[in-house]
């Protein structure tokens, strides 16, 4: 009885055009835990806000056909009820923490069911030892960093052990090692505790592995429902953006696609492509990148020698940001970018790179150290909102940066800022910073701009931002836009840089910030994409003589 | 300025008593005019501030109340046509015609400048040491939903002020003339009522909406519990009995009496009744 079931469900947002889930049939069998898929604005959380009560109780509009979790009727039983049985976390941990505390906030929903004190208290108890948040109970919900508060709201959902939990994005904020111990908790929970899990995710690389059946919906219908398996070789056929890049690497050579890295790896070794752990055939892989970089390797390094010998565009010289009372937020930073460069910035939440661009842009001074640069720096801040402040796009921006990022069209002028897509809302804050032609920006910084995107738009966004002759400095946290976008990436840790080199270096050296073709390679011959993997194992087996 | 756990005794007791605590303090500055037992309060909300660990925030606020102070005495000496001791004359002014600042009207300003920075002091006092989840718990037998309120807009305040900051380093990051106050305005109150959807969103899943009438919740005392409530009775008492013997008796009109001694015993008595409880160090919460 603790699972989920819709029956013809269509549902149209108060004052939409269209509906945002269309004829849904579905049934998730208890202790499922199933991943939705799809693009934005595809459906995937109308079906989430469907399960958790939210639509049509909360949002309105016109709800048709039946939805029954843990054999209650949506129909009848509003969220409030319905979260006796179902813990919800979306993608914004802030907005879902409404305590002081981080004990309050697991509390809060057990109490609200009106359990006893010793109930509420076991309950919070397991739920901070569950999620490894057990140190954090007497902290304060507003010193917490994005990956404590997700983590809390988390364990806010999980205390009580709901039978049903659905999940927006709640990755989206968090780094790769916090993102994949958020996937691993999840499964743990679902084990442990039979709990059905249905997560929407964009960055599908990251749970698939962890996930027993996946949906993918396209605008409002559900078409496909399979194992991650059978989705991997729909979306090969019908939809290659929903492809993970180990899935398209091994399509890509012939094999039927498969999730998670691991099983990525024993494909290829099946098949004699990868060499086992510890063989001699490794260094076979990785000499053909020391010695002679791959195609793509070398093509990266030539784009990034751009404008060397110029005077740089951006430059830190011993940067430190010091708080009073408080820890360095960077230590000694030096480092210059070309004009023309493109850098990505990345490290786990809280290294100091969102400090580092506001230096960069004047928002903030050093304690020690200075900055230069040779002209203005464009700051594009995480919420692109904070930038549309007027009632028309036409008035947001100049015609020509309008132009630059694509929302010259007809129909873009005269919209509310407000009613665009996540996307536009980016390109329009982008078109803000740029400004008039005649004053262009020297330097761009960009403050984690793929953040909930789905792969069409970081795409959109790469290819966007590769037209623009200024520097780039992009903070982010997801390697597979990193490796898309650009030449040189720089790893903070501690407000320092512990690695600072051509891209292919830096992504494929490592393993959480890594793509995921790089971690099934093993950093093999420094390919990041999967082009790049599939022309090197092709490659390896030209020289060995060896035909697929 | 918010919460946060700290190891002392204050932090250690439970809200209810921390919270009589503060109110105590409060009802002993609103019944209090003599200078120096109004000093000797201050002191005793500074001390406690300070044994609690939040002493740095309080001295802010305690010189953020300088210019409180200075603002009601000089609206004081303006309005006020009472005392005999005239140190200037001002004449004929506009609005408030003829004008002698007295020297009984500056000290009476002062006294209750003072008894605002006092009721300041305690309510930020009440603000940094006592957990605002535990007095939601404690009043939600009584109110839930005013209760939670309460706390949701205590817990809206930092949030707001960050979407204020953010919002604001945004505009500083466009080219060219800023956006003028109305547009901001406007936009500022856009993100306002677009967190308040989404925190309303959180409430509804979370069960606020069918929450019950929590069952009662019984700890058993602490040392520290029962010395905030001991003090909180010392202290409502020391005011009680100075304000109703005249221990502590002022007068400002027509002009200045004031108790010498016998105020400055109940200084000292407010001294000792609120500062006792911190030199108990047993047991506290980490």
């Amino acid at each position: 009885m603790s699972g989920v079931t819709l029956q013809g469900v269509t549902y149209t947002y108060p004052g939409a055009g269209a509906p945002a889930l269309i004829d849904a049939d579905l049934d998730i069998r208890p202790g499922e835990l199933v991943v939705v898929a799809g693009g934005s604005g595809s459906g995937k959380s109308t079906l989430l806000r469907a399960i958790s009560g939210l639509v049509p109780h909360f949002y309105g509009g016109t709800f048709a056909g039946r939805v029954t979790v843990a054999g209650m009727d949506t129909r009848r039983h509003g969220p409030g009820e319905l979260a006796q049985a179902v813990g919800t976390v979306f993608q914004d941990p802030e907005t879902q923490v409404v305590t002081g505390t981080v004990r309050a906030e697991l509390a809060f929903g057990l109490e609200n069911r009106g359990q006893a004190p010793a109930a509420v208290a076991r309950g919070v108890e397991e739920a901070a030892l569950a999620l490894a948040i057990d140190h954090l109970l007497d902290r304060s919900t507003a010193e917490l960093s994005g990956g404590e508060l997700q983590r809390t709201a988390l364990g806010a959902a999980l205390a009580g052990l709901p039978s049903v939990m659905v999940l927006d994005e709640p990755t989206s904020q968090l780094d790769p090692v916090a993102g994949d111990e958020l996937i691993g908790l999840l499964r743990r929970a679902n084990e442990d505790s039979d709990a059905t899990i249905v997560i929407a995710e964009h960055r599908l690389e990251r749970c698939l592995g962890a996930a027993d059946r996946v949906l993918a919906l396209a605008a409002g219908r559900i078409v496909c429902d399979g194992a991650p398996r059978e989705f991997l070789e729909w979306a090969r056929r019908e939809a290659p953006n929903l492809q993970t890049p180990g899935a398209k690497l091994l399509s890509s050579l012939g094999i039927a696609p498969v999730p998670g890295v691991k099983r990525a790896r024993a494909a290829l070794r099946e098949r004699g492509l990868l060499p086992e752990r510890g063989e001699d055939a490794v260094p076979a892989l990785a000499g053909s990148a020391a010695g002679s970089p791959a195609g793509p390797v070398r093509r990266r390094r030539s784009r990034a020698r751009h404008g060397s010998g110029s005077e740089p565009a951006l430059v830190f010289e011993r940067v430190w940001h010091e708080l009073q009372s408080g820890p360095a937020i960077l230590r000694d930073v030096s480092l210059s970018l070309a004009p023309g460069e493109r850098v990505a910035l990345m490290g786990r939440n809280g290294a100091g790179k969102s400090t580092l661009l506001r230096h960069a842009a004047g928002l903030l001074t050093p304690t020690r150290g200075r900055v230069r640069s040779t002209g203005r720096v464009a700051l594009l801040l995480q919420n692109p909102t904070d930038y549309l402040v007027h009632e028309t796009v036409a008035d947001e921006a100049p015609a020509s940066a309008l132009a630059a990022v694509g929302l010259d069209g007809e129909g873009f002028a005269q919209r509310n800022p407000r009613d665009l897509s996540g996307g536009e809302k980016q390109r329009l804050a982008l078109a803000v910073v740029l400004g008039e032609r005649s004053s262009p920006p020297a330097t761009i910084c960009l403050d984690e701009p793929t953040r909930g995107m789905d792969r069409d738009h970081k795409q959109a966004l790469a290819t966007l931002l590769a037209e623009i002759d200024a520097a780039v400095i992009v903070a982010t946290h997801d390697p597979e836009f990193a490796a898309a976008f650009a030449h040189r990436v720089i790893l903070l840790a501690d407000g320092a840089p512990i690695a600072d080199g051509n891209v292919a270096e830096v992504l494929a050296g490592g393993s959480y910030f890594a793509t995921e073709t790089a971690r099934i390679l093993g950093g093999a011959g420094g390919a990041l994409t999967p082009a790049d993997g599939a022309e090197l194992i092709t490659r390896r087996l030209v020289a060995a003589e060896v035909t697929l | 300025m918010i919460y946060r756990r700290r190891s002392s005794p204050l932090h250690s007791a439970r809200a209810g008593a921390g919270c009589a605590y503060c109110v105590a303090l409060a009802i002993a500055s609103l019944t209090m005019s003599n200078p120096i037992a109004l000093l000797g309060l201050i002191l005793s909300v500074l001390g406690a501030g300070l044994a609690a660990g939040v002493g740095r925030q309080l001295g802010r606020a305690a010189l953020l109340g300088v210019p409180v102070v200075a603002a009601i005495v000089l609206i004081n000496v303006l309005v006020s046509r009472n005392g005999l001791t005239v140190i200037v004359r001002l004449g004929d002014l506009p609005i408030l015609g003829h004008t002698d600042i007295t020297l009984e009207a500056a000290v009476y300003g002062a006294i209750l400048g003072l008894r605002a920075v006092a009721l300041i002091l305690c309510g930020i006092l009440y603000t940094l040491a006592v957990d605002p989840d535990e007095v939601l718990r404690l009043f939600r037998r009584v109110s839930f939903r005013s209760a939670l309120s309460a706390t949701l807009a205590t817990r809206m305040v930092p949030i707001l002020i960050r979407d204020g900051r953010r919002l604001a380093e945004a505009q500083r990051c466009r080219p060219g003339p800023p956006p003028s106050r109305l547009t901001l305005m406007r936009a500022a109150c856009s993100g306002v009522l677009d967190r308040a959807l989404d925190v309303a969103a959180a409430l509804e899943v979370r069960g606020y909406g069918v929450a019950r009438r929590p069952p009662a919740y019984r700890a058993p005392y602490s040392r520290h519990d029962l010395e905030f409530m001991s003090s909180t009775v010392a202290i409502v008492a020391v005011a009680i009995i100075a304000r109703t013997s005249g221990l502590a008796a002022f007068t400002a009109y027509p002009s200045l009496h004031a108790a010498g001694w016998s105020a400055a015993a109940v200084a000292a008595a407010l001294l000792a009744a609120a500062w006792l409880p911190f030199a108990d160090r047993r047991g506290l919460r980490p």
